[in-house]
């Protein structure tokens, strides 16, 4: 089976829906020609033509008010936000728009689009190219909110992503592009080679949406992350030395909460952790959710360990970013508590 | 002498209590703005189309000049007769809504030629993405009066299933989209639609309509940019009726140029219209349609009209102009003029303009009669109060299965 970074299983994704569907369209900024600033949509336009690999305007409300409009005109388009951190003047079209329009048209009309676009720290992009913004798009109702942590997942959801009737916002974490991060920025970056997920198969294949990935069974308490943090976490429970189970979401909206129930009714303890800011953030919710679905097996308090509550730094990057030993701290901590 | 800078703040010409004061809207006799070929360069268009305004009825109701587009008295006693129907069903909604019927309306009086004329010039498959305003679309392509009251009653016919408030409507068979409370928005998909028939090889086009004031929104500016860059098939209005609730249109930036000048600095050619002026609005509409489907490319198409009513039936506009201030619009009411003309080519009379008049207010109240039997806010049949949870995604997920559950469970207990 080839392996592919998860660069190489977005764009065999694409690749693969681009000739399966001719309905399927991509469109944003510098994915033709150029083939994307992260290279994501490398050679699609020479191949499917710049009708379907379409370049666009810096104008993010553009991309996805149009996208809309193909959408109800029966194409399938994918629409790139170069980065998360731009998907701000997109907004109404997203959330009084895209979410809402089958609903308030009972069904008539609806925009099959997915929005993929890069987020997340570690690269040294300061407060403009490091946001998490996953807990905007997590309540709105209407939208899919996805997140891979590898290339396998990533092709797999992407082609499920696209052939979904329903938006699909799909974050691609950054940082693990090239290789998997387990969030100590002194060790020399891994290429994802050697990671059993690199291992993609080439040709279509789909995962569901909606369904949450036990990465590393576990006996003590359950971890529940997704995205880059996933790799981060692996590292925390070894530098720990605690029997984690950890559980990678991979589908934000809508959560698996059977995975979450039955694992952490097992553990009995829980830790949410995500990048993104901590007040108001997604791990709120996992929280009130696992406290509302398994309140008598809990032995602990649910702890989250996320971003810190300002703006992404760009100079205190690794004090910023919650990494091992923040992880680590806390999983400690939830065991010691009863 | 040192010189601070001072801020213009725009004002609209006539307060309440003052005299209405048009002198900023600009006269140009009918016929006198010249009809360039629909390919042309636009580098190539004469100045008029923008600065001046294009009419085919002069004061006496005769049609002249080169835009006069010819219309056979059919098709002119069809669009009399739908921006009639128009009017009755506006009149009849708004007693609906001062009876407490419906929570809500909008009227388009002195604007029905805006939207009965533009869809007229439009095949039936072309795509139309309307603001809250151009009621007049829907009843020009057929729709049932009684499908828009079920609507605005959200009784158990009403097409949104009560998702929407009154006038919301949209009509997926009729190829007229959703409309939506977020102004503008339907600029930029109007634009991917038409981009899309064009990447899929068809030749329908998209025509949008927007007021001068969202078109100060961000999306007007997505739109206009879109449409140049890829030279979609769309054809984007902007109905300058002269306020957005009480902001006058100068506060959007209709003081300094024209908003169809907003057109060629986007590369896209501009028009300003009479948009009392039933033939002129079908003539532009139809130029921009050669344009769009011929791949020739957009069209900025600036409807110069004014709101005879209240901005909804949550505002009162008395507070802000001139209460008389319709009836110094020098450019008249659409309805009239369009009578005047047919009647003096002997192809309609007094007589039968009352006569249709009544048929269309009888029909009205057989329409509203046969809508309530549907159910209204009081009376069932009620929409199935489940149907609240469907249409959030294509399929069920999970939490909203357990939150009907849980709504279902508060019902029996």
């Amino acid at each position: 089976m080839p392996r592919m970074n998860m660069v190489q299983a977005i764009n065999s994704a694409m690749d693969i829906m681009l000739d399966r569907d001719p309905n399927v369209i991509c469109i944003g900024q510098d994915i033709g020609y150029f083939g994307g600033v992260f290279r994501c949509t490398d050679g699609l336009q020479r191949k499917y033509g710049e009708h379907r690999v379409i370049d666009a305007p810096i104008a993010e409300g553009g991309i996805i008010g149009s996208a809309i409009g193909m959408g109800v005109n029966g194409l399938r388009p994918v629409a790139e936000i170069q980065f998360a951190d731009y998907i701000y003047p997109g907004c109404d079209q997203i959330i009084s728009e895209l979410a809402r329009l089958r609903y308030r048209t009972a069904g008539d009309f609806f925009a099959p689009v997915t929005i993929r676009t890069p987020c997340g720290g570690g690269i040294r992009g300061g407060q403009t190219h490091s946001q998490s913004p996953e807990g905007i798009f997590t309540h709105l109702c209407g939208v899919k909110v996805v997140m891979p942590s590898n290339p396998y997942d990533a092709k797999g959801l992407l082609i499920a992503a696209i052939e979904d009737d329903d938006p699909v916002i799909f974050f691609e974490p950054k940082r693990i592009y090239n290789g998997p991060f387990d969030g100590d920025p002194d060790k020399p970056a891994v290429p994802w080679n050697t990671h059993p997920h690199s291992e993609v198969p080439a040709e279509y294949y789909t995962l569901p949406i909606g369904r949450a990935e036990i990465v590393r069974p576990g006996e003590d308490v359950t971890v529940l992350c997704y995205g880059t943090m996933v790799h981060v976490c692996q590292a925390a429970a070894d530098f720990a030395e605690v029997d984690a189970e950890i559980i990678d979401l991979r589908t934000l909206s809508p959560l698996d909460v059977t995975t979450i129930r039955q694992s952490v009714e097992k553990t009995g303890r829980c830790v949410a952790v995500h990048e993104a800011t901590r007040f108001s953030g997604y791990g709120a919710e996992l929280a009130a959710t696992v406290q509302e679905e398994c309140f008598y097996s809990l032995e602990a308090p649910i702890l989250r360990v996320t971003g810190w509550d300002t703006p992404y730094p760009h100079a205190f990057e690794w004090d910023y970013f919650p990494g091992k030993r923040r992880v680590a701290k806390a999983l400690e901590q939830v065991l010691e508590m009863s | 002498m040192t010189r601070t800078p001072r801020l213009h703040i725009p004002h609209p010409p006539a307060r309440p209590g003052a005299d209405p004061d048009f002198s900023y809207v600009t006269r140009v006799p009918a016929g006198s703005v010249p009809r360039p070929d629909p390919h042309t360069r636009l580098r190539d268009l004469p100045n008029e189309l923008i600065y001046d305004i294009v009419r085919v009825l002069d004061d006496e109701g005769t049609a002249v000049g080169p835009w006069d587009p010819g219309l056979d008295p059919d098709e002119l006693q069809f669009g009399l007769r739908h921006m009639l129907e128009t009017r009755a069903f506006d009149d009849h909604m708004l007693r609906m809504h001062r009876q407490g019927k419906i929570s809500f309306y909008m009227k388009s009086r002195g604007e029905e030629a805006v939207a009965v004329a533009a869809a007229m010039a439009l095949k039936p498959s072309d795509m139309l993405f309307p603001s809250y305003r151009v009621q007049g679309l829907q009843i020009a392509r057929g729709r049932s009066l009684v499908d828009l009251m079920n609507q605005c009653l959200s009784n158990s016919r009403d097409m949104c299933k009560g998702r929407q408030m009154p006038i919301m409507y949209h009509w997926k068979r009729g190829n007229i989209f959703s409309i939506s409370g977020n102004l503008t928005t339907q600029y930029p998909q109007a634009v991917g639609w038409a981009m899309a028939a064009a990447i899929k090889g068809e030749d329908d086009i998209a025509a949008a309509w927007i007021g001068e004031g969202s078109s100060a929104e961000a999306d007007f500016h997505h739109a206009m940019t879109f449409a140049s860059v890829y030279r979609a098939p769309v054809i984007l209005n902007i109905v300058n009726n002269q306020y957005a609730i009480s902001t006058f249109q100068g506060t959007a930036g209709g003081e300094h140029r024209p908003f169809a000048a907003r057109g060629p600095g986007y590369g896209i050619p501009g028009i300003r219209v009479d948009g009392n002026d039933f033939p002129a609005v079908y003539a532009v509409t139809q130029w921009a349609a050669e344009r769009a489907r011929s791949g020739t490319g957009p069209t900025l198409i600036e409807l110069v009209t004014y709101r005879v009513d209240a901005h909804s039936t949550s505002d009162d506009p008395s507070r802000y102009r001139p209460k008389n201030e319709a009836d110094a619009w020098p450019y008249g009411d659409p309805v009239e003029r369009l009578k005047t003309h047919l009647i003096r080519f002997g192809q309609w009379s007094e007589t039968r303009h009352a006569a249709l008049v009544e048929e269309l207010k009888a029909q009205v109240e057989r329409d509203w009669a046969e809508a309530c039997s549907y159910g209204t806010m009081t009376a069932p049949p009620f929409l199935d109060k489940n149907e609240l949870f469907e249409d959030v995604y294509a399929d069920m997920p999970p939490h909203l299965i357990a939150q009907k559950k849980q709504m279902r469970a508060l019902e029996e207990d």
